[in-house]
Parts: structure tokens; sequence; C-alpha cells
């Protein structure tokens, strides 16, 4: 029993840094994904997107410096970032949908953010794609808050 | 320290994807381009744009250009060199993008000027003072006035002139080419119908170096 206990806590952990390694991959794919459309596609971002970018970026940083060497902590100091970025992709995808109408976007010039820029499949829209990002990230953290030792 | 061989792996792994996907890409977009301008041959060249040079020059460049833009009051000048250090050789053809507001007045006078055939002299008293009647990025016509004293222009004329419709139309067919022909900024170059490659001087004076060198031959 002594000798098998300090083993438990070892392998939650490395089932945590898994999961954050997987939430730091989600964070990459998504900003090296929204930098080819911005920057090599030249697709201006519209202004709910910027905002998406603010709180998508950053975790790129934060989540490899919990990683080396592995801090659970740093699950509270991403998820924020997460859950606030998640409520602008989400509200971003209801304005394209039409289910919140036009009048309360909140952006009046530059590109609108009602339009659609890129539709793939018909239904894969640079919206969706982010809402099913910050939702795989912010997964990935609670499961790695819920796995790791206290 | 598997692990870090896995961050490292996949760190490397996730740039290369992007830079390979950003070479594709541009590739893609260039073959499109050139293949653009060769479907658009028409929208590339009109008869009422402005020309520099001897007319069966075998080198044409077209200069899709704003004067409000101050690349394009950079670019200038480089071009006249290049068009020096090969006389009559390179012909080059400007068309009209006034992407910057107000800059359309801008080209009304550059068109009226063009009436009393002082077209080039306005355009390079309009380009010198340009950071004098650009202001937040808003070309201010009323300021450019000033600035065309002493080119012996009739300015009288040319306030008439620039309200004339055909300079109108001159400037909706030139944004309507530019879109035909997918130019969203300016200046953007065509050597001979192709377009550069990547924007910047070095690619559009290897262009043209190519176009010369293929027309001795």
């Amino acid at each position: 029993m002594n000798t098998t206990e300090p083993l438990t806590p070892v392998r939650n952990n490395t089932t945590a840094w898994t999961l954050i390694f997987g939430a730091w991959l989600v964070a990459s794919v998504a900003t090296l994904g929204a930098l080819f459309f911005g920057e090599v596609m030249q697709l201006p971002p519209c202004v709910l997107c910027w905002y998406q970018r603010i709180f998508m970026f950053p975790l790129v940083l934060i989540l490899p410096i919990g990683l080396f060497p592995f801090d659970r902590n740093v699950v509270r100091y991403a998820l924020p970032l997460a859950v606030i970025g998640c409520l602008f992709a989400v509200f971003h995808l209801l304005l394209i949908a039409r289910v919140i109408p036009e009048s309360i976007k909140p952006c009046t010039q530059g590109v609108p953010c009602s339009q659609t820029v890129i539709e793939w499949f018909g239904f894969v829209t640079i919206p969706l794609l982010s809402v099913l990002a910050f939702l795989t990230i912010l997964a990935l953290l609670v499961a790695a808050h819920l796995r790791s030792s206290k | 320290m598997k692990q870090k061989t896995l961050f490292i792996v996949a760190l490397v792994g996730l740039l290369l994807v992007f830079i390979a996907g950003t070479l594709f890409y541009s590739t893609q977009k260039e073959k499109q381009a050139t293949q653009m301008a060769e479907a658009n041959r028409a929208a590339l060249i009109r008869m009422h744009s402005p020309t520099l040079g001897r007319a069966e020059a075998p080198v044409v460049i077209v200069e899709f250009f704003d004067p409000a833009c101050e690349t394009c009051r950079e670019f200038y000048p480089l071009v006249k060199q290049m068009m020096a250090a090969n006389p009559d050789r390179i012909r080059l053809v400007l068309r009209y993008t006034p992407f910057h507001n107000g800059s359309d007045q801008v080209v009304a006078m550059l068109e009226a000027a063009r009436k009393q055939d002082k077209f080039w002299p306005a355009l390079e008293a309009i380009l010198a003072s340009q950071p004098d009647w650009v202001q937040h990025h808003t070309a201010q016509a009323p300021l450019v006035w000033k600035h065309l004293d002493g080119l012996g222009l009739n300015l009288e004329k040319m306030r008439a002139d620039m309200t004339a419709p055909e300079i109108a139309r001159v400037i909706a067919q030139d944004l309507d080419d530019a879109r035909t022909l997918n130019v969203t900024k300016t200046p953007e170059f065509f050597v001979n119908g192709k377009p550069l490659p990547s924007f910047g001087y070095e690619q559009l004076s290897t262009l043209v170096e190519e176009a010369l060198s293929s027309s001795q031959r």
C-alpha cells in the first residue's frame, strides 16, 4: 500500500499533462489558422474576431509555461481566457446564424461581423471553428483540473 | 524527457505545416493572378490611360496607383529611374485606383491638367507635396491647388474641367478594371501583363529585367 500510493498522483499528473498539452495543441492550431486567414489569405479580421484572437493567442504561451515543469495551477490562469473567448465565439456564431438580430451587432464599421467570408462544406465557418477550438480547450482544461492531484 | 521531445516535435511540426501552407497558398495565388491577368488583357490597358515612353516600347509597365498613396509616391522615382536606364524600351501606363477618401478629386485634377498637356509635371508636383495634402489618410483636394502654382496651368479652366463626366467615367472604368484584376492595394504593377509575384521593388525590377532581356532575343 505504502509503495503504490505515491505512484497514483504521478500517473494522474501525467494524464493532466497530456490533457493540457492537448489544449496547447488546439490553441496553437487555432492561432496559426487565424494568422493564416489574416496574414496569408489577407482576410481582414472583424472586431469580434479580434476579441477571440485576444483570448486565444495568450494560451499558446501560458499553457507551455505550465507544462515545463508541470504546474496544475496553469488551468486556473488559462481558464478565464478560454471561458471569455468561448463566450465571444458563441456570440459570433449566433450572430452569423442570425439568432441574434443585426441591430445589436457591436461592429458598425470595417468588416461586418455578420459577413461570412469562408464556408467549407456549406457549414464550416471561421466562428464555428473558433467555438469548437474554445470548447475543446475548455473541456481539456477542466478534465486536467479534475485529474491532477491536489 | 519524453514530454519535452513530444512538445518540441509538435511545435516544429506545426510551424512546418504553417510554412508549407503559406508557400503552397502563395504559389497558387501567383498562378491565379497570372491567369487572371492573361484572361483579362483588355482590362489591363485602356485607350484613355495616361502613358509615358515610346508607344512601341517592348516592355509595358501598367501601374495601378493612387495619388494619395505613400508607397506610390516612393515608387514613382524608382520607376522613372528604371525608364531612364532603358531609354525607349519601357512604357508606363497609369491606371487610377483612388482608394483613399477624397483621392478621386485629386485624380480629377490630374485629368484636368492632362487636358492642358501638363499631366506629368502636375503629377510630380502633387506627389512631391503629398504629405501636405494627405491628412489622416484622407486626401484634401483643396490643399493641392497651391502646389500647382508655377506650372503654367490655367487653374480656372482646371476647376471647370474637373467636373467633366468623362473624367468620372475614366475613374469608374479604372476601378472596375482593378476589381476585375483583383487589384486591392496600391501600387500594383503588371509588367507585360504579368503581376508581381509578391510586392516589392526588387520583385518589380526583376520582372522588368526579365521582360527586357526576353524582348532582346
